[in-house]
């Protein structure tokens, strides 16, 4: 068998392996599905009624759908994060690493099946979000693209969080780094507030901010406008660049992951 | 160059990790089919040892090779060959017994079919048959070491290592723990073990090498290692303060070395080669001496006593400085 084919096989294990902790584990799926449907509520009814105002209220839930998304699937991304200290913790990643199997097997196991609750995610908060008055306006087609680039995008931080969860030094640490960096990432964006409202220092960041950039191509593709069409290149080429995004990032994680996976030590 | 019937072969492997060397230039043979203890005190190197021939760590210098393979070299071949059971029973505790073993076959490149017959006959040969459809989560602590272990012979592999196997185990799952590596060892398996306990090598191992500082400083078989110290602890505790110095000199006449005694407890004690002889002479002369005993004790040798010996510190001391 060639090393791509092994590397799929044994991910395919893995992704299993995950997922059926994943199943018996009630904790990970009331977090994996109870926090996107209070995101959507909560987001919706809070700010959406003091944002938009009594005439702009629904427009602005349908704007901040598109934002929850991409919130939610990124901070899926811890679920890697801990997923890998809690392995590491226990032992079970220096079994594997004793065991003739792919190298990149676990991490991208772990990433598919991250990708997998975020699937779930998605599903819950469409549901949810169709319960609040949000609607899809645009064509079938582009509407799966949408749900595909914030896929890609969860996929993508997935491996951020793969290299996270293996560099740190407890489950605690890792508990708190898995999300510390989501923070200004996923507000310094256009998830809550079109970014011409932000000040030109902030407003700068925000453009070219990935998340804008999924956030954007997704409320293209889903049709949902709030407010002035944003400018400047990358929001007008929204979903290129947020491709370009999700590429970039797992060509510098994905392989910095996979070579920590090789060296890490147990702890 | 190797010789042929070497499974495990180490020369000269070094390890350091900043100021310490946890391996200082290591050397060990294990002929095919024999089982060696590799026994030492905490942070002595016995893990750093495991890790290297098991490829999860690079030495610094020297010459590992597992069945025939060099694990700098060729770690994959090395990989297919092992079986590997930690310190700490590496199962997934949502996994039940049989998915656990079930997974682990498929990694080493099992069939489906395959993998499941060889989980189920695992789980019939370590008394898991019972729990093998229940997560591990439930296990007692000895059902989980008999299903990581169960786990590294997954792939029959020609050398299984053993990382402390019973180090957190109440006494009835130590046993049970040492019945399944008697078995294992009944098979030709050729098996690396370490252990802080003599006990334990003494039980379970053809030859022992100890491990200090990350240098090997006694090698040989449970026996000479023991004749090496002077055989088994005589303890006596006496009545009366005034009879200490009578007791000794029985001692020193019925023991080897020089015996040490304590006033305060009135406590006098010597290493003996002929063990339950040597009491019994000892209790005797005392007896004709008209010397009342309140206490005896014949202790085996401890792996303190072993440190004691050969090293001038004890394996309590040597853990301590090791762990500064």
């Amino acid at each position: 068998m060639n090393a791509l084919a092994k590397g799929i096989s044994d991910g395919g294990i893995i992704t299993w392996r995950n997922l059926m902790n994943v199943r018996r584990n009630p904790d990970w799926l009331m977090a994996a599905t109870l926090q996107p449907i209070m995101f959507v509520l909560l987001f919706a009814y809070v700010f959406g009624n003091a944002i938009g105002g009594e005439s702009g209220g629904a427009a602005y839930r349908e704007f901040l759908i598109a934002g929850i998304f991409a919130q939610t699937v990124a901070f899926n991304s811890a679920f890697t994060v801990i997923g890998f200290a809690n392995d590491l913790q226990k032992g079970i990643i220096d079994r594997f690493r004793s065991l003739p199997m792919s190298r990149i097997a676990v991490v991208l196991g772990r990433t598919t099946s991250d990708l997998v609750v975020s699937v779930v995610a998605l599903i819950v908060m469409s549901a949810c979000g169709l319960l609040v008055g949000w609607r899809i306006r645009g064509s079938f087609w582009d509407a799966l693209l949408g749900y595909l680039v914030m896929l890609m995008f969860a996929w993508a931080l997935s491996w951020v969080g793969a290299l996270i969860g293996l560099a740190a030094r407890s489950v605690e640490v890792a508990q708190s780094l898995g999300l510390v960096w989501m923070f200004p990432l996923s507000f310094i964006s256009s998830a809550f507030v079109p970014t011409q409202t932000l000040p030109a220092f902030l407003k700068a960041i925000a453009d070219w901010n990935p998340f804008t950039a999924v956030i954007n191509a997704t409320r293209d593709l889903f049709g949902n406008r709030f407010g002035p069409a944003p400018s400047g290149w990358p929001a007008e080429n929204a979903a290129l660049y947020a491709i370009l995004c999700c590429v970039a990032i797992i060509a510098v994680f994905a392989p910095l992951a996979t070579a920590k996976y090789r060296r890490v030590a147990s702890k | 160059m190797p010789e042929p019937d070497s499974a495990v072969q180490v020369r000269g492997l070094v390890k350091t990790y900043g100021s310490t060397r946890a391996l200082d230039g290591v050397d060990l043979d294990i002929p095919a089919g024999r089982v060696l203890g590799l026994l030492g005190p905490n942070g002595a190197g016995k893990t750093t040892m495991v890790r290297i021939l098991t490829t999860l760590l690079r030495p610094d210098s020297g010459e590992a090779r597992v069945a025939g393979y060099d694990v700098l070299a060729q770690p994959d071949e090395v990989r297919q060959r092992i079986g590997l059971s930690g310190q700490y029973a590496a199962v997934d505790e949502n996994l039940t017994g049989f998915e656990n073993l079930y997974m682990v076959g498929r990694l080493y490149g099992r069939r489906k079919s395959a993998a499941r017959s060889r989980a189920r006959e695992l789980l019939a040969r370590f008394a898991l048959e019972e729990a093998a459809d229940r997560p591990a989560k439930g296990y007692s602590g000895g059902m989980r070491r008999r299903l990581d272990l169960a786990g590294a012979l997954v792939a029959e592999p020609t050398v299984v290592v053993l990382d402390e196997p019973t180090t957190g185990l109440d006494p009835g799952g130590r046993l049970d723990t040492w019945g399944v590596i008697k078995e294992l060892v009944a098979d030709g398996t050729t098996v690396l073990l370490t252990t802080q306990y003599l006990e334990e090598a003494d039980q379970l191992a053809d030859s022992i090498v100890v491990i200090d500082h990350g240098r090997v400083i006694a090698r040989g078989t449970a026996d000479e290692l023991k004749a090496q110290i002077g055989g088994e602890r005589l303890e006596l505790v006496v009545a009366a303060v005034a009879d200490l110095p009578a007791t000794l000199e029985v001692l020193r006449q019925v023991g080897t070395g020089e015996p040490s005694g304590d006033d305060h407890t009135r406590r006098a004690e010597i290493f003996v080669d002929t063990g339950p002889k040597a009491l019994i002479e000892a209790l005797r002369r005392l007896d004709g001496q008209g010397i009342a005993v309140q206490d005896v004790a014949l202790h085996r040798p401890t792996l303190d006593d072993v440190f004691l010996s050969l090293t001038g510190h004890g394996a309590e001391s040597a853990s301590k400085e090791a762990a500064k």
